[in-house]
């Protein structure tokens, strides 16, 4: 198992020497544990405990690592990629700020959560996915969609519940979904994604080593502080370890869970640490940096796509807004909030484009200035977009509707034509 | 009793009708639809042969098999009618068949629950699947109920068709979020995008004196979920049938199975075939009442079946079998012809099964009923251990006899 990870133990001496970035060893896969019966076997004893001191991976500090690459005079990114980055994170900051309006205005209704400030996780992640691996989310899912592809058109017909939502106005903000960008979700309680991602990770693994197909789509789980006292989280980190799964697991701590700060709630504040407890490396970054984030990122989902299994990454962030529109955000202390705000994502990256050359007030003006225009336009597609009619309300219950059952008369309900215009009695 | 034989044949109508008292058969408009409801069970392979006889012979076996003790015989009164091909088992070597003959045909299918790999499944349902199909298709997960329903529930998002056994019904209640709100709600609030054709099952009801928490009737709290269906089984025929529709089905499938019914033999057919999950099955027509029940208490009202048949009643025993939805087409026209409604379930009184289908029957059936729907269902308490107070809660035959008595006044 050798990655960056694994190269150091902290607790021994000095890290500058362990943290050259080696080339990634190619590991053989390694055989599902489950399955060696020869466990049993005394003689494989000294074997099972290597794989567990291997297991038990240590966790390295990225922020040496970017310290690194600096000294040596190469850029993190490209003048393309920079530009990507700046674009997605420019995009999730102006749809949010434009869903804060349109919910003010009367235009959206209900819980919507907005990830202001958290940016660096999701556009660090996610553009280096490709289409087919997939993103699960939590409620706060607006951008994470947008950074998988789905257009800011469908997301925020979604949010206005308009028929030509990516759900078709049927989810709303804290599910969205899409199929063909594997956009997995999207869900209200906290927790309930993990184990939809750890099987959508099982999906990979078993595509490959079932049905033979050439598979390394990788998963993406977010989920946030206030999660990770839950059980589904640990029982997920213990399966996908265990499986050696192809799954990253992103907690995006920005400290506060509603009103309850984490300091508050959690034993051992430092979730990365609970990584190596389940056999698999943890990793602190700062999620306010993108490069930073990007590049532990690449680290998790090549180790991943070989096969190496899960990484659990904890990204220390920050949500500028409140828990969601309709929170007053009274508790958090103001000079918490400014520190943070000091520490803008998109104000970080903008710096570092420009004092690298990577790019110019201008060009970054008109990707600006695009963006705006696509919301802008996204808001009028939405506005201009009908409402679901009634025939909507009971399709999509069942994938075969067959599930309404059979009526008094003998007929499948689903063949009652009253059925499709939603008047149909169930 | 002559009627007793023609047990809703299909194309054995014909065969059994010469024995038949035409005088006792009211022919309402109905009886003419169910011989074609019935053709549409049997899903049988062109091999098949000579398929009417057997039919009808099998669904002869069918409501002859009146199991005299409580639920937890081992052979089937065996019928003089030849026998012909086919084999005999017991309900969990059914319900293996299946999932085995649905993992052979397709390599989607995979298993997930706790002890199902190398112990076989605590009621043997997986047992040599591991060796056939390797521990990645049946897959023992560690006990974390809701993360590995979970699981299986992404899984099937993304292409698989898990079969997620708990290994008590009552250990499902750890995984009542995944399966309220992914397994119920993900096709609706994905609008449609993701299909999640899971199929959750599990050994449930009350057996012999496990205790309160081992012998929980979990159909009660998941009918409101929108989304599911929910099959319960209660021979080894309908038990791999239902198997491999709920495998097939693109809708998540809930397959309730009891504790007290893995035991049962029954001989069923060589060739393929699969239940129809929202039938309902007549297990015994009759004209005098219409029985409802399914899963154990369907041998409850079988042994009250014979003491009321000698008292000279004639009662309609229907296995509902599809909890969720109902088959309000096949109980409708029982209604129809009774005018007398019993439900005998072992869900407990309050917001049971029984609850739900009295109120529907209530509801769609109202003219129809010559005297109120009675339901007898488990009284409102915690499954004793005792064994004496653990018979009380459940509803015995005797207290059927009693019910379709005071019912037929």
């Amino acid at each position: 198992m050798a990655t960056s990870f694994s190269a150091t133990l902290p607790l021994h001496g000095s890290q500058e020497s362990r943290l050259s970035l080696t080339p990634i060893r190619l590991a053989p896969p390694s055989s599902f544990l489950g399955s060696t019966r020869s466990l049993s076997i005394p003689s494989s004893r000294s074997r099972l405990y290597h794989a567990h001191a291997a297991r038990r991976s240590p966790v390295v500090g990225v922020q040496e690592v970017v310290k690194d690459k600096k000294i040596t005079n190469s850029l993190l990114i490209t003048k393309e990629e920079g530009l990507e980055l700046y674009e997605d994170m420019i995009l999730g900051r102006s749809f949010e700020d434009m869903c804060a309006q349109m919910y003010y205005r009367g235009k959206m209704f209900g819980f919507v959560h907005l990830y202001n400030g958290q940016e660096a996780v999701s556009t660090g992640f996610i553009k280096l996915l490709t289409q087919s691996d997939s993103v699960v989310s939590t409620y706060r899912d607006h951008v994470h969609a947008l950074s998988k592809g789905v257009s800011a058109r469908a997301v925020m017909s979604e949010l206005f519940g308009k028929v030509t939502g990516c759900c078709r106005g049927q989810g709303g903000s804290m599910h969205m979904f899409s199929k063909e960008h594997n956009m997995l979700g999207g869900f209200a309680f906290i927790g309930e994604g993990i184990p939809v991602a750890t099987g959508a990770a099982f999906t990979s693994k078993y595509k490959r080593e079932v049905l033979k197909q050439d598979c390394d789509d990788v998963t993406v789980a977010f989920f946030g502080d206030g999660t990770c006292n839950n059980g589904q989280f640990y029982e997920c980190l213990n399966m996908a370890a265990l499986y050696k799964l192809p799954i990253i697991f992103v907690v995006e701590n920005n400290l506060w869970a509603i009103g309850m700060s984490h300091l508050r709630s959690t034993s051992d504040p430092e979730i990365w640490k609970k990584g190596p407890a389940f056999g698999m490396p943890g990793v602190h970054v700062d999620g306010m940096d993108v490069l930073k984030v990007r590049e532990v990122a690449k680290e998790a989902v090549t180790r991943a796509r070989r096969g190496e299994g899960p990484t659990l990454v904890e990204c220390e962030t920050y949500r500028f807004r409140g828990h969601s529109l309709a929170d007053p955000d009274e508790l958090r202390d103001a000079a918490e909030k400014a520190k943070y705000a000091a520490r803008d994502p998109i104000t970080a990256l903008k710096k570092y484009l420009m004092e690298n050359k990577l790019a110019n007030e201008g060009e970054l003006k008109t990707i600006e200035k695009k963006i705006d225009e696509l919301v802008e336009e996204a808001v009028e597609f939405a506005d201009a977009s009908p409402q679901p009619g009634r025939s909507q309300l009971l399709e999509n219950v069942f994938a075969d509707p067959k599930g309404f059952g059979i009526g008094p008369d003998g007929r499948y309900r689903c063949e009652d034509p009253k059925f499709t215009e939603g008047t149909a009695q169930v | 009793m002559a009627a007793r034989i023609h047990g809703g044949a299909g194309a054995g109508a014909a065969t059994a009708l010469s024995t038949f008292n035409p005088k006792k058969l009211v022919a309402p408009p109905s009886r003419t639809n169910l011989p074609a409801r019935n053709s549409k069970r049997y899903i049988v392979s062109a091999a098949a042969g000579s398929d009417g006889s057997k039919k009808s012979l099998l669904r002869v076996r069918h409501s002859q098999k009146l199991i005299a003790n409580a639920a937890v015989a081992t052979k089937a009164e065996e019928s003089s009618a030849p026998t012909g091909t086919g084999h005999e088992l017991l309900l969990f070597e059914a319900l293996q068949e299946g999932l085995e003959e649905e993992m052979d045909r397709d390599p989607h299918v995979c298993v997930m629950g706790e002890d199902v790999g190398h112990y076989g499944g605590s009621y043997k349902v997986t047992k040599g699947l591991a060796d056939k199909f390797g521990d990645l298709r049946v897959l023992d997960t560690p006990i974390c109920e809701n993360a590995f329903t979970g699981m299986g529930i992404g899984a099937a998002m993304t292409g698989l068709r898990p079969v997620i056994e708990g290994m008590n019904m009552g250990f499902l209640l750890l995984a009542f979020n995944q399966i309220s709100n992914n397994c119920g709600m993900l096709h609706y609030t994905s609008g449609g995008q993701f299909t999640i054709p899971v199929v959750i099952r599990g050994p449930g009801g009350v057996g012999r004196q496990l205790g309160a928490e081992h012998s929980q009737r979990l159909e009660s709290y998941f009918q409101s979920i929108p989304g599911i269906q929910m099959v319960a089984c209660s021979t080894p025929y309908n038990a791999k049938g239902l198997m491999k529709a709920a495998i097939r089905s693109e809708n998540p499938v809930i397959l309730f199975e009891h504790v007290l019914l893995y035991n049962l033999k029954e001989k069923i057919p060589d060739e393929e075939y699969i239940c129809n999950l929202e039938e309902a099955e007549m297990v015994r027509p009759g004209e005098h009442i219409t029985i409802l029940t399914y899963s154990r208490m369907r041998y409850h009202v079988m042994q009250a079946a014979k003491t009321l048949v000698n008292k000279g009643y004639d009662p309609e025993v229907i296995d509902i079998r599809s909890l969720k939805p109902f088959d309000l087409h096949t109980i409708g026209n029982s209604v129809k012809k009774t005018h007398r409604v019993l439900i005998v379930e072992e869900c407990m009184r309050t917001g049971g099964i029984g609850a739900s289908l009295t109120a529907a029957i209530n509801e769609n059936f109202h003219d129809y009923l010559d005297a109120p729907v009675m339901c007898l269902s488990s009284q409102d308490v915690p499954t004793p251990y005792a064994g004496t107070l653990e018979e009380w809660t459940v509803v015995q035959p005797a207290q059927i006899v009693t019910a379709v008595e005071q019912l037929c006044q």
